[in-house]
């Protein structure tokens, strides 16, 4: 079978629920093999299918934007003529699988919310316009090179070798300018990741800049708390949880609007969440064309009860 | 004396419907369209840089005839000069046709600096403006939320998926600019007179030296097989709160196994 190339993140060494999901869709295709660059904790990657695990292990690819990273990949590409490559739809893994795409010309698919295999066929269903509608597409040239878009299957365990082969690439002095003179990294909530949730919580202007009852109803849940770019703007929550065309994309099991008016930017980022609720004291809000259960209500009365009762039914 | 080129693109209007064409391609004819909202934030960038110091700002866009209208839009802000590239191959152009004629432009032109939108509002990719660093072979600075432009050096922040960062590059550089960079200005009148004296060139690929069957529809690296509009959700429940709001909400979820 032909290998996959499958682009892991692991920020601290632990494997994204993203990169286990991209594990498991790789096998509908061939024999995944982990990419990693920096430490990941190879274990997991090995439980959860990888044949091989090639890893890079070097300064330059934090130091640098995505250029190192991106000539490293598209030289593995090269080297190993996979069947496909898989890449966590996040900003960064767009960017370096569009130059991976462009340096080996392949055809590359952004966005992907489903991937599947027919033979030697890899055919994607993306989801468009803001969620209204679906798009099946297929690359014309090379091997395809795809982005998907987390929660689009559930990780599963598979015992794969996890044979570690440690690499290296030859990096262009190009790919080394635009130096990174500061990181730092976003202050972890304690919530789950806003992108990787189950569960959104979110927040807009309704909530009049208070996000407390938001964020009681998400931790009874176990949920993520997101933002509409209002409350975000207003200065109420930090952009980094900002859901919408030019915030986060989520697609969780469950998505709850709370005091958002659904404006088409910030559908375009919830869309294609599975089940969707929405609270908001206007009965004609847009949100509630979109959901599966809406109450029209004052959130500040809505969400206290619910979350009472959440916590009683859970005991 | 910063030259900037701004990347501009002419797209169907987000709040109308929008559609498809009979080869599977977005139907720009049958909507309005306009200059991507996002693609003003760049255009805002480049003037504040050019006012802060001494410059000119070029604005460019690859479209179809009404794609000048996104160039004049650019022109009204307050931009020096406009190029529309338009030719009837580049038609259903993929991310990466697109990124090698507006290379292929930018070259044409002189340039310090080449800002784009983070996305376009329609295909909404977001690669185009790294696609076209990797062929210029200049360094891309994306999602940039903060720019500051001293002499030859720039410094820029960046809000990164993780992580924010502090960017330093000298030299020509690709920049792409987020909706967190503040407020794009509305044209004045004054700048809306202004801009039909300014000049505005019309390119062919073959003033730019592309050859049509590198670009698109037939060209392109990937195709879309079919497109389907989302099924009509069904009419979701709703209630009204009276005083139980929240437990009827509870009981929802707890009917979908949530709780
Ligand atoms: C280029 C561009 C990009 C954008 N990107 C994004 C994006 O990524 N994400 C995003 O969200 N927006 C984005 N926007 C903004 C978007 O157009 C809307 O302005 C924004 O989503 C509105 O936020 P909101 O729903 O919180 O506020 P509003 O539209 O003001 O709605 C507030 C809602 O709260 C309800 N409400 C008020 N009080 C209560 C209460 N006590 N209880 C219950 N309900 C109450 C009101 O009835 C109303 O429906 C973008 C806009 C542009 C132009
Ligand atoms: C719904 C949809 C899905 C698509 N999916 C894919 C896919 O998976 N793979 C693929 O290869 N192609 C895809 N395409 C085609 C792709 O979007 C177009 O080729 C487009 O020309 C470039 O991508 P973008 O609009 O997403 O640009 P983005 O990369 O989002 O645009 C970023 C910036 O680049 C500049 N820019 C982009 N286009 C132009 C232009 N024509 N003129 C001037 N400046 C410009 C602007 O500054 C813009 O803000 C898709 C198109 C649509 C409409």
């Amino acid at each position: 079978m032909t290998e996959v190339l499958v682009l892991i993140d692991a920020p601290d060494g632990k494997v994204t629920k993203p990169s286990l999901e991209l594990l498991t869709i790789a096998r509908r295709i061939g024999e995944p093999s982990a990419v990693v660059f920096g430490a990941a904790d190879t274990d997991t990657l090995k439980q959860y299918g990888a044949e091989k695990i090639y890893t890079y292990d070097d300064s330059v690819y934090a130091d640098f934007l995505v250029g190192p990273k991106a000539e490293a990949l598209a030289q593995l590409v090269s080297e190993t003529s996979p069947a496909a490559v898989l890449v966590g739809a996040s900003t960064e893994g767009k960017e370096i699988s569009a130059r991976v795409a462009l340096k080996t010309e392949s055809g590359w698919i952004s966005d992907a919310v489903d991937v599947q295999a027919d033979g030697d066929t890899v055919t994607t269903t993306q989801s468009v316009f803001a969620g209204n509608f679906t798009v099946k597409s297929q690359v014309t040239k090379g091997a395809p090179i795809i982005t998907v878009k987390p929660n689009s299957t559930t990780p599963e365990a598979a015992d794969g070798a996890g044979t570690v082969e440690a690499k290296t690439a030859e990096i262009s002095d190009a790919a080394k300018t635009a130096k990174v003179t500061s990181t730092k990294v976003k202050e972890a909530s304690g919530r789950p990741e806003l992108t990787e949730a189950a569960i959104v919580v979110s927040g807009g202007r309704g909530t009049g800049g208070d996000f407390t009852e938001v964020e009681a109803f998400a931790d009874s849940l176990g949920a993520a708390v997101g933002a509409s770019r209002a409350a975000v703007d207003s200065g109420w929550y930090p952009h980094s949880f900002q859901v919408g065309q030019t915030g986060k994309t989520v697609s969780p099991q469950l998505y709850v609007a709370n005091g958002i008016s659904g404006a088409i930017q910030h559908r375009a980022g919830m869309q294609t969440s599975k089940t969707i609720i929405a609270i908001n004291k206007d009965d004609e809000a847009p949100i509630f064309e979109l959901v599966d259960f809406g109450v029209v209500g004052d959130l500040k009365a809505v969400l206290p009860q619910a979350t009472d009762e959440v916590k009683k039914r859970k005991g | 004396m910063t030259k900037i080129v701004v990347a501009v693109k002419y797209v169907p209007d987000a709040t109308a419907d929008r559609n498809f064409s009979a080869d599977n391609t977005v139907d720009r004819e049958g909507v309005d369209g306009l200059l991507s909202e996002l693609d003003e934030y760049a255009v805002e960038q480049a003037l504040q840089v050019v006012e802060a110091g001494d410059g000119e700002v070029t604005v460019l866009t690859v479209g179809p005839e009404d794609a000048a209208d996104a160039v004049r839009k650019a022109l009204q802000m307050g931009a020096d000069a406009g190029v529309h590239v338009q030719d009837d191959a580049i038609h259903g152009s993929d991310a990466f046709a697109t990124s090698l004629i507006l290379a292929k432009a930018i070259e044409k032109l002189e340039y310090d600096l080449v800002f784009f939108g983070m996305a376009s509002t329609d295909g909404g990719l977001g690669v185009v403006p790294t696609l076209v660093a990797e062929r210029l072979g200049l360094p891309a600075v994306t999602f940039a939320s903060e720019i500051t432009v001293d002499g030859d050096t720039v410094k820029i922040r960046r809000d990164g998926d993780v992580a924010t960062q502090e960017i330093e590059a000298s030299g020509k550089l690709v920049v792409s600019v987020t909706d967190q960079t503040g407020e794009a200005r509305y044209p004045s009148f004054k700048g809306i007179m202004a801009a039909k004296k300014k000049p505005v060139e019309e390119w062919t690929l073959e003033d730019i030296g592309v050859d049509a069957s590198s670009v698109g529809l037939d060209n392109a690296w990937t195709k879309v097989e079919s497109y389907e509009p989302r099924p009509p959700r069904t009419a979701g429940e709703i209630v009204t709160d009276e005083g139980d709001g929240g437990a009827k909400l509870v009981e929802f979820l707890a009917a979908k196994k949530f709780v």
